[in-house]
């Protein structure tokens, strides 16, 4: 539990700057308004971040979403809950802890029973939700949107925002489901008007809309489609099933194949199979179906077929943890393979560079024949976000398609002695597709010459293993170099990959509020490895403190394999938690 | 028109044992393809690993030779991928029954207008002479110290039960039979499946060309009606016996098309490829603002 880190302390103030939290049982649609709530501030023009923690049951497990909105930009969540929303009593005895004093409590005083000692500087406010969802002739089950009216009430004085996004949301079920959850949450906003106007200590103002909300899932599917998946083959999994409900969503409007195949076996041949034959194709597990891939992407390699695969980490081994969030899969996904080959692994840090690693991973693995492997988690797929419309919309326009030394049909055509596998300076060979005229070629998993025909020999398998690997000092020259966040010469650099991106930047704003400047290296692509401008920037740091989600340091070994620089300080996490700004301020303040 | 020399693959050549009953089927697979008149270019053979799964280095279209036991997903995905094409999936017994069988069902219940070929020799030839999934019972070889109690995989009975919609047996003793099955099984729209008994000459000492000439005939010369399931699950369950031979007894191995139904194809439920193959749909300038508006 999360008791044992909330000591309250809260981040530098700031106008408005307020966490809400909402708990239940699961199956009390608990993960539809917190996703509302978030789009509620995100049309008044905060910038919002939301959290969720629930168990891998459908029902009567207890289910957690946080929902953290300020007037200046955000990056995570953090400790203290300004507002919780109890659903039952569950929910209060686990996160009371975490409540700063002026906090706001909401519960039914009739479903939830609170000693009268419980509480005694926070504000309790009372709302017979299932009173209320009588009233209005409900069933019992929207209680949760009787709560979204009167928490919404708690921040705001105007029901209108949110009755929008229940239009938005509930347009496509009728009139009737609109109207219903429309009263619903009115009757829950009216009964806060009536009885508790000015109990609460925030209030939002509202600023011009600039951005939209967004979830890293998504984001990562969105950027799919932009780049132009046309075939998906994903088996479910936490914490990738929004990139396969997302894609489904939207397939018959972009045209693509969305499949759900047998298993991750097939799913990852099928992605090849799609790929070979000439369309973008993209394959999404977690690390428990990757594993079943791994034989999978030798074969992708040694074909030279262009591959995208997601990653989204879970704390494992086995079925571990399904529905937490961890970072232990690093060394997995750069290793997995028997046999030596080239491959990407790119790591993106938020739900912008989701959208844009992914876009990037097609035209990457088109271009160099390649695998490239997107490494998220849970934290950043299944979290949502603030993003400025004009930032997405700046990658969207600036990305152009780049297939590579795809043949095109007249191309094709005018091969007399096709080579598949031919001998190039930068190790890239033509590619064909069946279909083409004169491209005709066999694709194998044996070794083989540049026609593609099996070959054993000592020279061809050298120069075959060099060819393939000569893709890959291609991409490390144009790959991107490491990003640097915050002041140059700061007092101390934290190094870090992925999604401790966003604690890590809000941890830095909080510190910069206190004069302590510290500046944060992002590790994006973890293989091909930029050694030479980490270790620059390492050796050059005054001090160094490298952060992962994962118990033995994955990330911290790779960085020393690469540059043979020895961090002095590192701070890890392995409970299927995030980390919390909190946490690396305290890490941080310890080190200077 | 399509000739055999267009198949024809002039820098190498099948390096099988000599004898071995893959020679058979290959020749029958390229006949077929003439027959047919296919354009060497619009055909993809997709393979597993294994002897039989060299067969499309031999044959001069396109080719794809992918893991053991898995080329019926890479197959199918070709197939949506580019469903101008003639994708055929060429498999051992030990790919597609042992690794494979899986892919096998699911492919089977979707109707996916392929073709697959497996070349059954009971055995596993590449890592030579294991038992297989389909090895006879009371087989003793080098991978099991006592005969095999394991009852064999009935490949026919199995594929009726999938779904497939399209069901032969065939010999690589009998290469103008099995032309005839590939053509058919190429032209059937949905998943045909052809089971094609190849001996292994250098392994297999029992289910040889000798002891298959004793013991195949043809369906239709027993009056069999393809469409009839009941009499196809009669003829699939004669062989192979999941129970010792008894004294005197002999096999009856039916061969021909045992099997044939019409029903949807997977392509058929795609409404995004029923105006244009997914290969061919422009993926230039793809506009997502209509998506970002759902957002706000
Ligand atoms: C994952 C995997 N396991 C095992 C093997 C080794 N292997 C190669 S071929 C084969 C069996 C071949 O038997 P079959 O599929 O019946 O084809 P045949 O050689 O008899 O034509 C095996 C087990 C492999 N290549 N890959
Ligand atoms: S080992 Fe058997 S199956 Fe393989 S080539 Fe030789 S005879 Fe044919």
């Amino acid at each position: 539990m999360m008791q044992e880190m909330k000591s309250a302390k809260s981040g530098p103030p700031s106008m408005v700057d307020f966490q809400w939290l909402i708990g239940g049982e699961a199956g009390y649609g608990i993960m539809t308004v917190g996703a509302i709530m978030g789009k509620v501030f995100t049309r008044l023009g905060l910038s919002v971040f939301d959290y969720t923690e629930y168990p891998s049951l459908i029902r009567g497990g207890h289910n957690a979403y946080y929902v953290r909105a300020s007037d200046e930009e955000i990056f995570c969540q953090k400790q203290p809950v300004d507002i919780l929303v109890a659903l039952n009593r569950e929910t209060i005895d686990r996160h009371k802890h975490e409540l700063t004093p002026q906090a706001l409590v909401v519960y039914d005083p009739n479903v939830t029973k609170v000693e009268s000692t419980e509480f005694t500087t926070q504000t309790l406010i009372l709302i017979p939700f299932l009173e209320l969802t009588k009233q209005v002739g409900a069933d019992r089950l929207m209680i949760n949107t009787v709560a979204v009216g009167a928490s919404i009430a708690l921040l705001y004085n105007d029901f209108s925002v949110l009755e929008g996004i229940l239009k938005d949301i509930f347009g496509r079920k009728g009139e009737k489901v609109i109207a219903l959850n429309v009263d619903t949450s009115r009757a829950g906003f009216d009964y806060v008007v009536k009885n508790f106007a000015g109990k609460s200590q925030i209030a939002i103002q509202e600023k011009p809309q600039e951005n939209l909300f967004i979830g890293g899932a998504e984001s990562l599917a969105l950027g799919a489609i932009r780049a132009g998946v046309k075939f998906a083959a994903i088996y479910p999994m936490t914490p990738i099933n929004a990139v396969l409900t997302t894609l489904s969503a939207y397939a018959l409007k972009y045209n693509i194949v969305v499949k759900e195949p047998e298993d991750e076996i097939a799913g990852v041949n099928m992605a090849i199979g799609a790929s070979f034959a000439g369309v973008r194709s993209i394959a999404a597990t977690s690390g428990g179906g990757f594993a079943l891939m791994v034989e999978g992407l030798g074969l992708a390699a040694q074909t030279e077929t262009p591959l995208v695969v997601i990653e989204g980490m879970r704390p494992g081994p086995a079925t571990g943890m399904p529905t937490w969030t961890d970072q232990g899969d690093v060394r997995f996904v750069l290793h997995a393979a028997h046999g030596d080959f080239p491959r990407i692994v790119v790591a993106p840090g938020d739900c912008l560079e989701a959208f844009t690693y992914v876009m990037e991973a097609f035209n990457l693995a088109e271009k160099y024949q390649m695998l490239v492997i997107v490494l998220t988690d849970k934290y950043l797929n299944e979290g949502h976000t603030t993003l400025k419309i004009s930032n997405l919309k700046s990658q969207i326009s600036n990305y152009k398609i780049d297939r590579g030394k795809m043949l095109t049909d007249e191309e094709a055509l005018k091969e007399t002695d096709y080579k598949r596998y031919l001998f190039t300076e930068d190790g890239i060979s033509p590619r064909s597709i069946p279909g083409q005229q004169n491209g005709i070629a066999l694709n194998g998993s044996d070794e083989h010459d540049e026609k593609g025909l099996y070959n054993e020999t000592s020279k061809m398998r050298t120069t075959m293993m060099d060819k393939r690997f000569k893709k890959l000092d291609a991409v490390a020259k144009i790959l991107p170099p490491p990003v640097i966040y915050g002041d140059k010469d700061a007092s101390l650099t934290i190094v870090g990959f992925g999604s401790t991106k966003l604690p890590v930047l809000e941890a830095i704003k909080w510190l910069k509020k206190e004069g302590i400047s510290v500046n944060f290296l992002q590790v994006v692509y973890l293989n091909p490895f930029p050694a030479d401008v980490v270790l620059q920037i390492l050796t050059g740091a005054k001090k160094t403190l490298v952060i992962e989600g994962n118990k033995t340091g994955q990330f911290e070994s790779v960085v020393r394999e690469k540059t043979g620089f020895v961090f002095s300080n590192h701070f890890r996490k392995y409970d299927g938690r995030p980390f919390y700004p909190e946490e690396i301020v305290e890490k941080v303040r310890s080190l200077l | 028109m399509t000739t055999l020399k267009d198949l024809e693959i002039t820098y190498d050549k099948p390096n099988w044992c000599p004898g071995c009953g893959d020679f058979g089927v290959w020749v029958s697979l390229k006949n077929a393809i003439v027959q047919l008149n296919l354009n060497p270019w619009e055909v993809v053979l997709v393979s597993g690993i294994g002897c039989s799964s060299k067969l499309p280095y031999w044959v001069k279209t396109y080719g794809f030779n992918g893991l053991h036991g898995r080329p019926m997903p890479a197959a199918e995905a070709i197939r949506l991928a580019n469903h101008g094409l003639t994708v055929i999936v060429v498999a051992g017994d030990g790919d597609q029954y042992g690794e494979g069988l899986s892919h096998f069902i699911h492919a089977a219940r979707r109707n996916i207008n392929i073709t697959v070929l497996v070349h059954n020799n009971q055995i596993y030839g590449l890592t030579t002479g294991q038992y297989s999934p389909a090895t006879d019972m009371g087989e003793k070889n080098k991978a099991t110290p006592v005969p095999t109690v394991e009852a064999p995989v009935n490949p026919i009975s199995l594929a009726l039960s999938a779904g497939a919609t399209f069901i032969a047996r065939g010999f690589a003793g009998d290469n103008k039979q099995e032309t005839e099955l590939l053509i058919e099984a190429i032209k059937h729209k949905g998943f045909s499946f052809v089971d094609t008994m190849q001996p292994c000459v250098t392994f297999n000492h029992k289910n040889t060309f000798a002891w298959f000439y004793e013991r195949v005939y043809k369906v239709e010369t027993k009056n069999h009606d393809p469409k009839d399931k009941t009499e196809a699950f009669e003829i699939a369950e004669s062989w192979p016996l999941r129970r010792l031979l008894k004294e005197g007894e002999k096999e009856q191995i039916a061969t021909g098309i045992i099997y044939q139904e019409e029903r949807p194809t997977w392509e058929d439920g795609i409404p995004q490829i029923s105006t244009m193959r997914l290969v061919k749909q422009s993926i230039e300038n793809i506009d997502i603002n209509s998506i970002l508006d759902e957002l706000i």
